[in-house]
C-alpha cells in the first residue's frame, strides 16, 4: 500500500514517529507499516542519488538502508524528531555505497522528504545483492532467514519446521541480520 | 530477495529488544570507572599521605582538572552514537579542562622560581605516568567502543576519539590520585601526551570498529 498521505500534505514526521514508537515497543504490525511507508521514499532517494554514477542497482541500496534502519533503530531517541534520524541513516548508507563503487560520496542535499514521492514501483526482479549475501551465511542462520523472508514463514512455524525452539530461531535470525549488515560492509573491501 | 520479503523479515524481528545505546553507554562508563578504581587501589596503592594531600592545592587541582576532563568528555561523547549527530552540541565544554590547566600553568610559572621549572616539569615519574595512563585506559576504551558499536555514529573516527578521551579522562583521575608529581607543569606535559595518545588510538580504532 502506498502511504495514504498526499505528497504535499504535512510531513510524515508525526505519523512515522508514532509508528516507530510502537515498533520499538515490539508492535510488529506498526513496524511493518512504517517500513512499507518508508521504502518508496528510500527507492526514490536511492535512484536520485545513484543517477550520477549509473549502473548500481537502487533496490540493493534500498535494502541495505532498510536493514540499517532496523538494526540501528534503538539509536533513535524517542523525544527527538524522527525524520532527521531517518535521513542520516539513508545518507550514511548511500555514501557508503558510492564509496564502494569508487565514487566520492557526493550525496544529494535533499533529504528523503524533499525528494518528491512519485514513487517508482519495486522492480520485479528478485535477484539482489542481499540474496547473494544470504547465501554466504552459515547453515542455521541461512535456513532461518530464508524461511522467514523468502518463504514468509512466521518465527513459530520456522521453529516447528526446523525442530528448534522459538527462542533459538529468534537468536539465529537476529544474528543473521547483523551478519548481513557486516557482509555489506565487507563488500566494500572487495 | 524482494524488498517486501525483507520488510516481512525485519518486522518479524521487531519484538527482538536490543539494549538502547544510551544504556550501553552508561554501563560502559560505570564499569570503566570501576576498572580504573580497582587498578588504583589494587596495584598502585593509595598515595602515601592520601588524605592530607587533598589539602595541598596542587594535588587537589590535579585531581579536579582530570575530573573536569572526564566529566566533560562523557557529556560530549554521550550523543555520538546517534547517526544524526555529527558534532555534540556540548563539545565546547571540552575546552574547560585545557583552559583550567593553562591558567594553572601560568600561576605555577609565577609562583615558582625559573630554576625549578624544568625540575617540576620532568618530575619523578614521567615514564611511569606515560605507561600507567595508557594502560589504565585500555579496559575503559574497550568498554566505550563496545557501547558505541551498538550505536550508529555519524563519524566513526570522531566517536572513537571521544571514546578514547573518556577512557583516558577516567583513567587519569585515578592515576592522578596516585602520582606523586603534582605540579601543573608536569600534568600539562605528560598527562596531555598520554591522554592525547589514547585519544588518537581511539580515533584509529573507531574508524575501523565503529563503521556500520
Amino acid at each position: 500500500m502506498p502511504p495514504a498521505n498526499k505528497p504535499d500534505s504535512a510531513s510524515p514526521e508525526m505519523a512515522w514517529a508514532e509508528l516507530m514508537r510502537a515498533g520499538l515497543a515490539g508492535d510488529a504490525a506498526a513496524y511493518r507499516q512504517l517500513l512499507e511507508a518508508i521504502a518508496p521514499r528510500l527507492r526514490k532517494f536511492a535512484v536520485h542519488g545513484l543517477s550520477r554514477i549509473g549502473n548500481a542497482d537502487a533496490e540493493d541500496v534500498v535494502q541495505e538502508i532498510l536493514l540499517a534502519i532496523h538494526l540501528k533503530r534503538q539509536t533513535w531517541m524517542q523525544d527527538q524528531p524522527f525524520l532527521p534520524w531517518l535521513n542520516a541513516i539513508a545518507r550514511h548508507k548511500l555514501i557508503d555505497v558510492m564509496r564502494r563503487k569508487g565514487r566520492r560520496g557526493e550525496v544529494p542535499i535533499e533529504g528523503l522528504i524533499e525528494v518528491l514521492p512519485d514513487t517508482p514501483p519495486e522492480p520485479e526482479s528478485s535477484h539482489s545483492e542481499l540474496t547473494k549475501l544470504v547465501s554466504r551465511l552459515d547453515g542455521k542462520q541461512q535456513t532461518v532467514i530464508s524461511s522467514i523472508s523468502l518463504d514468509g514463514n512466521s518465527i513459530k512455524d520456522t521453529a516447528t519446521k526446523l525442530g528448534m525452539s522459538e527462542g533459538a530461531v529468534r537468536v539465529a535470525f537476529h544474528r543473521g541480520l547483523k551478519k548481513l549488515a557486516s557482509l555489506y560492509r565487507e563488500a566494500s573491501a572487495t | 530477495m524482494k524488498t517486501n520479503d525483507l520488510i516481512t523479515a525485519l518486522s518479524a524481528d521487531a519484538p527482538e529488544q536490543q539494549m538502547p545505546p544510551r544504556r550501553a553507554f552508561l554501563i560502559a562508563i560505570v564499569l570503566a570507572a570501576a576498572i580504573a578504581a580497582a587498578i588504583w587501589i589494587g596495584r598502585l596503592g593509595l598515595h602515601h599521605d592520601f588524605l592530607q594531600s587533598w589539602l595541598t592545592p596542587r594535588f587537589a587541582f590535579k585531581v579536579f582538572v582530570t575530573a573536569v576532563l572526564a566529566v566533560t568528555a562523557v557529556f560530549a561523547a554521550r550523543d555520538m552514537a546517534r547517526p544524526e549527530v555529527e558534532h555534540s552540541r556540548l563539545r565546547l565544554l571540552l575546552w574547560s579542562a585545557p583552559l583550567l590547566l593553562v591558567c594553572a600553568v601560568i600561576a605555577e610559572l609565577i609562583a615558582l622560581p625559573q630554576s625549578l621549572w624544568m625540575v617540576r616539569l620532568v618530575g619523578h615519574n614521567a615514564r611511569f605516568c606515560m605507561t600507567m595512563i595508557p594502560l589504565m585506559s585500555l579496559g575503559p576504551l574497550v568498554l566505550m567502543l563496545w557501547a558505541f558499536r551498538r550505536g550508529a555514529p555519524a563519524n566513526p573516527a570522531r566517536a572513537g576519539a571521544l571514546a578514547g578521551l573518556v577512557a583516558a579522562g577516567i583513567a587519569s583521575v585515578f592515576y592522578a590520585m596516585h602520582c606523586p608529581d603534582d605540579s601543573p607543569l608536569f600534568v600539562a606535559t605528560w598527562y596531555t601526551l598520554a591522554i592525547g595518545f589514547i585519544t588518537g588510538v581511539g580515533a584509529l580504532l573507531g574508524s575501523r570498529l565503529l563503521r556500520w
